[in-house]
């Protein structure tokens, strides 16, 4: 049975579809500086953002990404200095989960990151040379806040949701805790409310292997002209192994050599997987500012929801009497060792100690904490369900017969 | 309308079921007030909770062990956390809920007293579904084959049964006698779900649903 022509929605006409524009700019603080939560202001700054689909009339759709310690705000399209897709287009598209058909996606540059937000590679205005190290510390909280005066700039009250991984989802929690009434629902994915000391103990790794660098200059290597890319890929390797597992390393590399038929008996990248973490690295040094590095680990490190409210995570959540408004969608995966389940289910017994409105599913994979980013159906499946949910909730109209 | 199958599958299953109702689920949909606030504890795929959304607009959370389960309810839009009845209840404040729901769960957990309690602590009111080991048909098994009794709702072999602290209702009443929990209704359900008049129930009925709250 063919459909009725006239039930049938028409495509969009071509003319109505902006071309998608290059990223988008704003200035903020430029009338008074933004108070950091380490006693600094900063102000005037830059955030850059990208956004995807119409924000509808009413500004109930909404969608916020928040990106994790090396992403950037090219979510669905393709990144300016690598030429690769967007780091979340399997998640992020039209009738992708956050289907920009029906929602209006704003992903922001943090503050601190290296794509056009400012940082510390940006020129510090009382000198005109760039902040490096005088770029003040900051924290998840002030990434949150600068996002916050950038959904004023856009007439943005409330979010319908925010969303992210990793940092990413620690940018949700704060978003949730610090202003609950400006989100209808958040999804916290492969996350945790606090970084662990076995993680704050990688990131030291990493920033020791920058510093260490004799082309980081005491962080001034940009006025010296050098640039410490020997230590960011190092710091670079060591990260990108805890976001992958053991099996994942497995299946993919094995014990294979690289491009010969035995063991050099030298020091060269013998095995495949040696040769993908120097490919990683050095492709890392390309798109990324080693201070930023430094200033982004380090927010995430400073990031405690419990111990911001008096050692008890469920005092985080209260909101007035009652416990919070947001509807909470919690994810973590199985092989994920950097932000384990049990980590995602100290934030769902938090929730459940003010009766929020939550879910939380553990999704079986073998890929480690970047899970998140790769091919995962059953985690796709869970988000849109969740979304087309708190949508009918919210009051959104449906989503448009497929 | 046929009896229920008589198979002899799990009690608890994932697959959402396109067919027929449990009949203890409409017994319980039946004693819960529109527009309240319900937890339903070990809600499988979430098929109770999206009744009671439907029909009387609760605002409905669920509990459920099985990962598959819960897949399936939050992907249905479902507010459904992967979680034990036995533990996590006690992260839950007081009279959270205008209802706690239990439904064929209780049998299966390591704690029933413990959950019972929580259930009436949480909740204002809890409603609880149980099968009942007092059964005619599963007293006769043991009296005649000399066998763990399998009936369609109890199908594990005695061996592989999650369901550990099988009980009567006289027994689940007296228990309820114990902790100070008041009776408001019960609802007995006969072989099939056929709804029976309370005539010795712990002999007559297969089931019972129990709308219970704190003295």
């Amino acid at each position: 049975m063919s459909p009725d022509p006239s039930t049938v929605p028409s495509e969009p006409l071509l003319d109505a579809v902006p071309a998608p524009p290059a990223t988008q700019r704003v200035m903020i603080g430029a009338a008074s500086p933004m108070p950091l939560d380490g006693g600094d202001a900063l102000g005037p700054f830059t955030l850059a953002y990208r956004t995807y689909g119409r924000l509808s009339p009413d500004r109930s759709n909404a969608v916020l990404v928040c990106h994790a310690l090396t992403g950037d705000q090219y979510v669905a399209d393709h990144h300016p200095v690598t030429g690769k897709p967007g780091w979340w287009d399997t998640m992020v598209g039209p009738g992708r989960p956050i289907d920009t058909e029906r929602y209006f996606v704003v992903c922001a540059n943090v503050i601190g990151g290296c794509m056009g937000s400012t940082g510390p590679a940006d020129a510090d205005p009382r000198t005109g040379n760039p902040f490096g190290l005088s770029f003040p510390v900051i924290t998840v909280g002030d990434m949150v806040r600068a996002q916050a005066l950038l959904l004023d700039h856009l007439g943005i009250d409330q979010l319908f949701a925010v969303i992210g991984g990793s940092m990413g989802g620690m940018q949700v929690l704060q978003w949730a805790v610090a202003y609950p009434e400006r989100v209808f629902c958040a999804i916290p994915i492969a996350t945790a409310s606090r970084h662990s000391a076995q993680n704050i103990a990688f990131h030291e790794v990493g920033r020791q292997a920058i510093m260490a660098d004799p082309d980081w200059r005491g962080g001034a290597y940009l006025l010296e002209g050098t640039r410490p890319v020997r230590g960011l890929a190092v710091a670079r390797m060591a990260a990108h192994i805890t976001y992958l597992s053991e099996p994942a390393l497995h299946r993919k590399f094995g014990r294979n050599l690289q491009d010969r038929a035995r063991l050099s008996f030298g020091f060269d990248a013998d095995f495949q997987v040696e040769s993908y973490l120097r490919h990683q690295g050095s492709a890392f040094v390309d798109r990324f500012d080693a201070n930023s590095y430094l200033y982004i680990t380090r927010a995430m490190d400073y990031f405690d929801l419990a111990g911001e409210h008096g050692g008890h995570l469920a005092n985080a959540f209260r909101h007035g009497p009652k416990g919070t408004p947001v509807r909470f969608c919690l994810v973590s995966f199985t092989s994920d060792w950097l932000f384990p389940t049990s980590e995602s289910r100290t934030i769902v017994h938090a929730l459940n100690a003010v009766a929020a409105n939550v879910s939380f599913v553990e999704i079986e994979s073998d890929k480690g904490h970047d899970a998140f980013l790769l091919h995962e159906p059953a985690f796709w499946k869970v988000i849109r369900g969740f979304l087309d949910g708190c949508a009918e909730h919210r009051g959104l109209p449906p989503r448009a017969a497929e | 309308m046929t009896a229920a199958p008589r198979i002899l599958g799990p009690l608890r299953t994932v697959q959402r079921p396109s067919g027929p109702i449990r009949d203890d689920f409409r017994m319980i949909v039946d004693l819960i007030e529109p527009g309240t606030r319900v937890l339903d504890v070990g809600c499988e795929d979430g098929r109770l909770l999206e009744l009671l959304v439907e029909a009387k607009g609760v605002d409905g959370r669920g509990i459920e062990l099985s990962m598959a389960g819960v897949h399936t309810a939050v992907s249905h839009g479902l507010s459904v956390i992967q979680g034990d009845a036995d533990t996590d209840l006690n992260d839950y404040p007081s009279a959270a809920f205008d209802y706690v729901v239990l439904s064929q769960t209780i049998q299966a957990t390591r704690d029933p007293r413990g959950v019972l309690d929580n259930l009436v602590r949480i909740g204002r009111r809890a409603i609880v579904s149980l099968p009942n080991f007092g059964y005619w048909r599963i007293r006769m098994q043991l009296l005649l084959n000399g066998r763990m009794p399998r009936t369609w709702q109890l199908g594990h072999e005695w061996w592989e049964t999650p369901n550990i602290h099988l009980c009567t209702l006289t027994d689940f009443e007296d228990l309820c006698t114990r902790l100070g929990i008041v009776i408001e209704t019960r609802r007995i359900l006969g072989r099939g779900g056929a709804r029976r008049t309370p005539l010795m129930p712990n002999l007559l009925a297969e089931q019972a649903v129990y709308l219970l709250s704190r003295r």
